[in-house]
């Protein structure tokens, strides 16, 4: 009996082997399980799942064994968890962005001249332009390069709530408390036509039609708090068709890839509408509270459309929409459009919109209301913003908790992502913003400098800056 | 049939006159004439009838017209206040500062009500039949609308009693107190003082007035023996104290001072 007990781990750890079984995110294996050598890691097994999809470009991959990533080789691995050699072990391959950003890490600009809080931040789709919308009632363009104002567009009447790209960054629209919407154009900075009214009461989202449905863009979507979604077109400057159906302030809006419309309200429901007719499709019942934010999992793909990390411009509309359309394809996959919606009953639904009015999953472990939700640009997480302090991390696929990110000492008003999905941006009501690394589920950089509560965020989608504006009126700009 | 319903009928089967519309048209045509006529013709009630009507249908036109008109005075805009907020904090705003207002009230009637703390808050309410007895009067013992009260009281030094026939309270004699055992709640003794009055009693107004004294009474007691003095040196005669005891079972009165 001693013999025997003796002999086993010395033939483990000599010759032994493990069986893997390698599946991508949506739980499709790839090939039979494999035996692999003991001090086998993620490099090897890179050069494995490249080898097996027949990549002709050298992909980076993470590896996950149960919702945990593998970091070491597989028997370092192995004796960690004292796991049993015989039993197939399930290795997830995720694929990660082939570029990386660096992140943030100090103020390069302190942009003043708004003279009331600032509360929206926008980055143009290609990542060259930002604009803000302010409670001075302006619209303001800035030059990234000097990092100067660029022009200031007065004509509204109350405050810029609201503001939105186009998709294919010819057009800015913005929403004011006092209904109205203006369109910009960013090279000149001048109103173009005058305001598209019809609601009649404040703007609460904006959203526009995706580029690869229609290059270039000319129609968008509003939420107001009067009730109503409302379908505009800019080149007729008309309200095409007014989405009525809620009962309460609708707090949110959404253009999906599909053609579908999705919108959230403060009477605890969320409605999917067609966009040819404005028919209502479906109806997502399951919050007990206001439906404070959704989130697609195309979202930074139909919002950034045809501009990718390589940096590439397009001459005309149809190389735009193709261009789009190539890279929503392969972003989405085989998998339906998801749709998560933060209430302020402290959860969170997965849904699946297009297959099935229940929720895929619901998300609790927010003790307080979740007040912005956002899907990493990849699809595989999502974030959650919550006034319990907390920013916390969720599976994109299946819903499940991954991470809590807690450093905040104030409400967690915004988060943002970087364009490769490996960094996460938080502002809050404490003045800082804070930056986690997705992988360590650490805080990488913690940045102060605003003087009040910071209200709006955003990371530019080439990566090198993030902008931010808050309560203290000046618009920061932040890089490495 | 009425004549206009054989009317309707011969021209539902025979048609009506070919002429018909081109009549119709001057006879509508001719409307202005026969209407301006009778403006300037009608007489006494008639055309006091008719003006009124012609007057309320002018004014009306006039107002129609002004409803598409452009308004030529200046409108202001609704403010632009300070102190933006993004749409997501735009609703949740007032919740924070109702709560805060519901807050302050609430301390503030908790400030309000500290003041009047007594070492007796709540006493038993006493019936009006456990209160008083009736008193038959006159010859032949019909008149009942004299009450006798059954409770300790207290009257002043100079108290005379009513004329017979417009007293309706009597206050027996053998029921009246003018001293009361108040103990000092610090100092842990007790010292046999004048009452001076009876400030409230918790039953009611009424009984305050009749000087009835019951458990949970405040009365002015004279404290001048006492020695004390205000802050600013003047001795303290009056001072408050709440009866402890049930006067009309005792026989005396105890009471502590509130101080």
């Amino acid at each position: 009996m001693e013999n025997r007990d003796q002999e086993e781990p010395g033939s483990g750890s000599g010759s032994g082997s493990v069986m893997c079984q390698l599946v991508n995110p949506e739980g499709d294996h790839l090939g039979a399980a494999l035996y692999l050598p003991q001090n086998v890691g993620p490099p090897q097994l890179q050069e494995i799942v490249n080898h097996l999809l027949h990549n002709e470009d050298k992909l980076p991959y993470a590896f996950y064994i149960g919702d945990e990533e593998l970091s070491v080789q597989l028997g370092a691995y192995m004796q960690q968890k004292n796991a049993n050699v015989e039993v197939t072990l399930r290795i997830v391959y995720q694929p990660q962005a082939v570029f990386r950003i660096r992140p943030v890490n100090r103020c390069s600009a302190t942009i003043a001249g708004h003279t009331e809080a600032v509360l929206a931040v926008s980055f143009s789709p290609d990542g060259r332009c930002l604009a803000s919308g302010s409670g001075d009632t302006t619209v303001r363009f800035w030059d990234l390069n000097t990092q100067t104002p660029l022009f200031t567009c007065k004509g509204h009447k109350n405050w810029v709530l609201c503001i939105a790209w186009s998709p294919d960054g010819n057009h800015l629209v913005s929403g004011s408390k006092s209904g109205e919407l203006i369109l910009w154009d960013p090279k000149t900075g001048k109103q173009l036509g005058t305001p598209l009214t019809g609601h009649r009461k404040w703007i609460t989202a904006v959203s526009w039609e995706p580029v690869h449905l229609q290059a270039p863009c000319r129609r968008f979507v509003s939420a107001s708090k009067d009730g109503d979604a409302r379908i505009w077109d800019i080149t007729t400057r008309k309200c095409v068709i007014a989405l009525t159906g809620h009962t309460n302030s609708v707090t949110c809006v959404k253009w999906g890839g599909d053609g579908l419309i999705y919108t959230g309200s403060e009477d605890c429901l969320i409605k999917v509408w067609e966009t040819s007719q404005g028919k209502l499709v479906k109806t997502l019942q399951g919050h007990g509270h206001w439906v404070n934010s959704l989130a697609l999992s195309t979202e930074y793909i139909l919002r950034t459309g045809a501009y990718d990390h390589t940096g590439k411009t397009y001459s005309t509309a149809d190389e735009m929409k193709e261009a789009a359309l190539a890279r929503y394809k392969k972003m989405r996959g085989n998998a339906p459009e998801r749709l998560v919606s933060g209430s302020d009953d402290f959860t969170m639904f997965l849904w699946e919109p297009t297959i099935s009015k229940q929720p895929k999953a619901r998300m609790t472990g927010h003790q307080k209301l979740v007040n912005h939700v956002y899907f990493s640009p990849d699809g595989q997480w999502l974030a959650s913003a919550s006034f319990d302090k907390s920013v916390k991390l969720w599976n994109g696929i299946t819903g499940k908790f991954v991470a809590a990110f807690r450093g905040h000492v104030a409400d967690v008003y915004q988060i943002s992502w970087s364009a490769d999905s490996r960094l996460l941006l938080s502002g809050s009501k404490d003045s800082t913003l804070k930056v986690w690394d997705i992988r360590t589920h650490k805080l990488k950089q913690d940045l102060p400098g605003h003087a009040d509560e910071v209200y709006a965020v955003d990371w530019s989608p080439d990566g090198e800056k993030v902008a931010s504006g808050g309560k203290d009126r000046v618009l920061k700009l932040w890089m490495n | 049939m009425p004549q206009g319903d054989h009317i309707e009928l011969h021209q539902k089967r025979h048609g009506r006159r070919l002429d018909y519309e081109e009549r119709k048209r001057k006879r509508a045509a001719r409307e202005v004439h026969k209407r301006s006529r009778d403006a300037r013709q009608l007489l006494g009630a008639k055309g006091k009838r008719f003006a009124k009507k012609r007057y309320a249908e002018k004014a009306q036109m006039k107002k129609t017209l002004k409803m598409h008109d452009e308004s030529t005075s200046r409108q202001k805009v609704d403010d632009v206040q300070e102190g933006a907020l993004p749409p997501y904090l735009l609703d949740r705003d007032q919740t924070q500062r109702a709560k805060v207002l519901s807050n302050t009230i609430k301390q503030k009637r908790m400030e309000k009500a500290g003041k009047w703390e007594v070492p007796l808050p709540k006493v038993r309410p006493v019936a009006e039949e456990e209160m008083f007895k009736v008193l038959r009067t006159g010859k032949r013992k019909t008149k009942q609308w004299k009450r006798m009260v059954t409770k300790a009281t207290f009257v002043g030094p100079g108290f005379t009693r009513k004329p017979p026939k417009y007293e309706r309270f009597i206050r027996p004699t053998g029921l009246r107190f003018t001293k009361a055992h108040v103990t000092h709640p610090e100092l842990k003794c007790t010292f046999n003082l004048d009452i001076i009055s009876v400030k409230k009693n918790p039953n009611g107004q009424m009984y305050s007035t009749l000087g009835v004294l019951t458990r949970g009474t405040i009365i002015e007691v004279n404290v001048s023996e006492l020695g004390l003095v205000t802050p600013a040196g003047k001795v303290v005669w009056g001072k408050y104290a709440q009866v402890t005891n049930n006067p009309e079972n005792d026989g005396c009165i105890n009471a502590v001072l509130l101080v």
